[in-house]
């Protein structure tokens, strides 16, 4: 277990011998600083929840069928000209619109797309699929614990930091659950104990964890004092955004302004967890403009403020998004789009190999949907995590990474340069 | 330091918490105490000030036997404590009539949404959502938050309050075995009853009238979709269709996370889900290494046809003359060939196949297994010793799953008051958090802070998502961002900063000589399981700073011996 392995080290430099009392302390935080916190290659997962219409993200106007199938939702192509028209990507595949912030990281080459990415699980209920993608266990509901999880299993580190994984969550999610340390963090101001407990209480409560060597909690505790002591030496809180870096307001902004802060403060973040809602459009989806329009803009202005802020740090990061499911090729009666199969993922960050849409398109004609209503998945999402994870972060078994499904070389989606 | 110049709050915290007058600084409880105050801590959520005593005085066996008769006790507080929450008691069909945003309101919502679509900011969103709540608000008594709110409040207020301390601790068992998650839709609506009607009448019973509760329970049959379930090649739809549609845009139009649910122009699907016949087995029955293979899955679900919800869609309609949501068979919906479930036949017909499917799953031995490793690991420790398991399940089989013989024959066991599972189990936030008010004799006027602070600590009461439950094993609750909010919480619930929750101020401080007789009165009163020698250093070097009692008293509800049970 990484946390022993964690102890080990600490016990084997000889600084365990010495644990009580505030100095020593400082000295197992110091060597934890030194070692642990050097600059890492980092994961950024962004869980779009509630199935995000990949069709109308990057638009496949190239397909005949495409407005005809979406007659009041679909995005003009770029080849009329007009300034609502989708951005074109590559002569077939359109970006929409509102996602502008992020065309020049697809033209400098640190933007990918995925297309037609999803699970091999048929479900289409939000409830099931998120819980298999967050698992990585399509169609397992027993899994315990969640791929990111296992991520940190597969790859134990000696000198991991208390912030080697963390969701910008309330709680930990299903895709860091398991018995690997990881930090949830919904605010990185909350996350201290009271001020007005004073020193001497936090001490305390230190001293208490630290003695209780025989105990699980020994280990936790020592882990959240060290956190604790870690945000407040590291200080992420003043690093303010570079220029130019404009998060937009409201939650999803604020979620990565506060990974982008835990990066440059070089706290040793390996796997971080965030989540923006609200992609469930059955009714009223819109085209240019919309709820759907609405999201877009959101995430989009996010991903360019946080690529911006990290500047060079872009280099050693890699962003992936992820949604449980795509929509229904076909609008529905009320505009909008019902649950469906495949959808798209972007993949961003320096060693991406960007400026493309990877992944093989299905098609758009009856005969090539899924259940003759859906976009067919044609890129299973543990090939894309599978890739990121192994090229990206160094995990080399991915079998203990998504049980029952090993993904290999051969069916990655070639979304980072080799 | 002498009694005279303890300040104010110490003495009455001091008072407050029952704190004899010691002369000694013995910390250790006496020995036939440490069995009490394990019993207290396992077969309820800890104990309160006097309730080792109480124990004594009955006779540790007596007072086991009386938990494990929860009826023969009276709980005329806790009812009454209850009876201020204006949502606990009401049908579902009041919730939905009352507390759900009508039609119309939902309707206005979503276009006012769509209008100011582009770019709208999460403030404007929700200045519609408050203009609309204003607008519609004559016609409802309260919004679906207060359910919510209301349903972990009763939970917390019971778990603190009954007298029935172990008949708490199994519906807790039973709601987590048999999860329904209250953001799915309109499960926030049905849960109440569902806890009211479903799991507590059944709780003590056999396991099979449970399961078969559960089974045609509203919540359950909308949370594992089997309500949804149907011949693919059934008659036309109609009047069902219709209710599924309409209660479809009655989720749609609610607040929360997304859902499994039916949605308007998604009308035309129908046929088999697998879900709840896939989930009675690996979850509520056989367990997920059951022997069971796919087709007994599709073939239970087959037998499940027909099994759904009458009164719902008009329920989310919000007309007066409302049903409640009830379990309904249809025939029409029902596949009626023959079907073959776990090697056994069962001939087509209507509702008693299914009825049949749960006869044929609660007597299962890997069902008799599975509910008497998952009552052991609750009681004993998360490893429970084989024996054990074996004996409970040999009880269960013997006794046709009585539920109440098989809890007594391992809470009855020399391995419950074994030395090595004293303390071996860590607590849930709940009951972290429970055991917490309960040492402190705190008065708890609203709950609601309360159950907050649970659901920082990770576990959302009725907000688990998946049908597993929650975890009963350490590892699940042990965390750097959950322990952290379990010491803010102790130290806040000590100083009385946790809204609702008071120390109550009465009397005059009983009498403690210096700080260190203080802390060993705290200590004791708290954990009178013990202190480790480190956490008893800690505290003492606390005392002699000076004498502050919250500050000593929160010391010792963070500490690791009071995260155990």
């Amino acid at each position: 277990m990484p946390t022993t392995s964690r102890r080990v080290f600490l016990k084997s430099s000889g600084l365990a011998l010495v644990s009580f009392g505030a100095v020593p302390a400082v000295f197992a935080r110091a060597a934890l600083a030194a070692d642990g916190a050097r600059r890492r290659k980092t994961v950024v997962v962004v869980f779009q929840r509630g199935a995000c219409d990949g069709l109308n993200v990057v638009v496949p106007y190239g397909e005949a069928s495409y407005r005809a199938l979406r007659p009041t939702i679909a995005l003009p192509s770029p080849k009329g000209g007009g300034r609502d028209a989708a951005l074109d990507l590559d002569g077939f595949f359109g970006l929409h619109p509102a996602l502008e912030p992020v065309l020049p990281f697809w033209r400098d080459g640190s933007l990918a797309a995925v297309h037609a990415v999803g699970s091999p699980d048929a479900t289409r209920s939000h409830f099931d699929a998120q819980d298999f993608m967050e698992s990585g266990t399509p169609g397992r509901k027993a899994t315990e614990d969640g791929w990111m999880n296992r991520c940190l299993q597969a790859n134990p580190d000696g000198q991991a930091t208390p912030f080697r994984a963390v969701a910008m969550t309330p709680n930990l999610p299903r895709s860091l659950a398991g018995r690997a340390p990881a930090v949830a963090l919904p605010s990185i101001r909350g996350f201290d104990l009271r001020a007005s407990a004073g020193a001497a209480v936090a001490r305390g409560f230190e001293d208490m964890y630290a003695g209780a060597v025989q105990d699980t909690l020994h280990g936790t505790g020592q882990e959240t004092f060290d956190a604790v002591q870690f945000l407040k030496k590291t200080d992420p809180s003043r690093y303010i955004p570079a220029p130019g870096a404009l998060y937009p307001r409201g939650g999803y902004g604020e979620s990565l302004r506060q990974v982008a802060q835990l990066l440059r403060a070089d706290v040793g973040l390996e796997l971080a967890f965030t989540e923006i809602g609200g992609w469930d459009h059955h009714a009223a989806e819109g085209a240019v403009q919309g709820q759907l329009a609405g999201r877009l803009r959101e995430l989009g202005a996010a991903l360019a403020a946080f690529h911006k802020d990290l500047g060079s740090r872009m280099e050693d990061v890699v962003v992936v998004t992820l949604t449980e499911f795509g929509r229904t090729v076909r609008e529905n009666g009320n505009r909008g789009t019902d649950h469906g199969h495949a959808s798209v993922s972007f993949v961003l960050g320096g060693p991406v190999s960007g400026g493309k849409v990877h992944g093989r398109w299905p098609g758009l004609r009856s005969e090539q949907l899924y259940e003759g209503r859906d976009l067919a998945v044609t890129t299973d999402f543990r090939d894309l995590l599978g890739e990121v994870v192994a090229r990206h972060l160094g995990v080399r078994d991915l079998a203990a990474v998504f049980p029952g499904y090993e993904p290999r070389p051969e069916r990655f989606p070639g979304v980072l340069r080799s | 330091m002498k009694v005279a110049t303890l300040p104010r709050a110490a003495c009455l915290l001091l008072s407050a918490l029952g704190v004899p007058p010691l002369e000694s600084a013995v910390i250790e409880p006496p020995a036939q105490d440490a069995a009490i105050v394990h019993a207290l801590n396992r077969l309820g959520y800890g104990p309160r000030p006097g309730d080792v005593a109480r124990v004594r005085d009955v006779g540790l066996d007596k007072w086991v036997d009386s938990q494990l008769h929860p009826d023969r006790l009276s709980d005329k507080d806790v009812e009454a404590r209850i009876a201020t929450l204006r949502t606990a008691g009401l049908s579902s069909a009041d919730l939905i009539k009352h507390y759900q945003l009508p039609p119309a309101a939902r309707k206005e919502f979503a276009e006012r949404k769509a209008a100011i679509g582009e770019g709208a900011t999460e403030e404007a969103v929700r200045q519609i959502r408050r203009d609309v709540a204003q607008k519609y608000g004559g016609d409802m008594e309260g919004g679906a938050r207060q359910v919510v709110d209301e349903l972990q409040q009763a939970k917390v207020v019971r778990a603190i309050y009954s007298e029935r301390q172990l008949g708490e601790v199994m519906v807790d068992f039973w709601m987590n075995h048999f999860n329904v998650y209250a953001d799915k839709g309109q499960d926030k609506f049905l849960l109440g009853e569902f806890e009211r009607r479903t799991i507590r009448p059944h709780a003590w019973g056999k396991f099979e009238d449970l399961l078969r509760a559960t089974a045609e329970s509203p919540a359950m049959l909308f949370y594992l979709d089997n309500w949804l379930s149907s011949d693919p090649n059934a008659p036309a739809p109609g009047s069902r269709l219709e209710r599924s549609r309409r209660f479809g845009q009655a989720a749609h139009g609610a607040a929360g996370p997304p859902t499994s649910m039916t949605k308007p122009g998604q009308d035309k699907r129908r046929g088999l889900n697998e879900n709840y016949a896939r989930e009675i087995m690996e979850l509520h029955t056989l367990g997920v290494d059951g022997g069971y293979t796919q087709t007994d899955v599709t073939e239970i679900a087959r037998c499940f046809t027909g099994w759904t919800i009458n009164g719902l869609g008009r329920g989310a309609q919000g007309r007066r003359d409302d049903p409640d949501p009830e379990f309904a068979f249809v025939a029409r919906l029902h596949d009626k060939r023959d079907k073959t479930v776990l090697g056994q036949r069962i001939r087509g017909g209507g509702k008693e196949e299914g009825d049949e499917v749960i006869h044929i799953l609660a007597t299962q031995p890997a069902t008799a297994r599975l509910i008497s490793l998952k009552l052991a690991r609750r009681f004993v420790s998360d490893a429970p010793p084989a024996t054990l398991v074996d004996r409970a399940a040999e009880t269960f089989r013997r006794t046709d799953g009585d539920i109440r013989a098989v809890l007594t024959t391992i809470v009855t066991s020399p391995e419950f008051q074994a030395p090595e599972a004293r303390s071996a189990k860590v607590k849930t936030p709940l009951e972290f958090v429970v055991s917490s008010v309960r040492a402190v004799g705190a008065d708890v006027s609203s709950a609601s802070d309360l159950a907050r602070r649970i659901a920082s600590m990770g576990m959302p009461l009725y907000r688990q998502q998946p049908p597993t439950g929650y975890k009963d094993t350490a590892e699940a609750w042990i965390s750097t961002g959950s322990l952290l909010a379990r010491l803010n919480f102790a130290l806040d619930l000590s100083a009385g900063k946790v809204s609702g929750a008071a120390v109550p101020a009465q009397g005059v401080a009983a009498a403690a000589r210096d700080s260190r007789a203080l802390a060993d009165a705290l200590a004791l009163r708290l954990v009178p399981s013990g202190l480790s020698q480190q956490t008893r250093q800690t505290i003492d070097a606390e005392a002699a700073t000076g004498l502050n009692p919250a500050r000593i008293a929160g010391l010792i509800l963070g500490s690791p011996e009071f995260q155990r049970k």
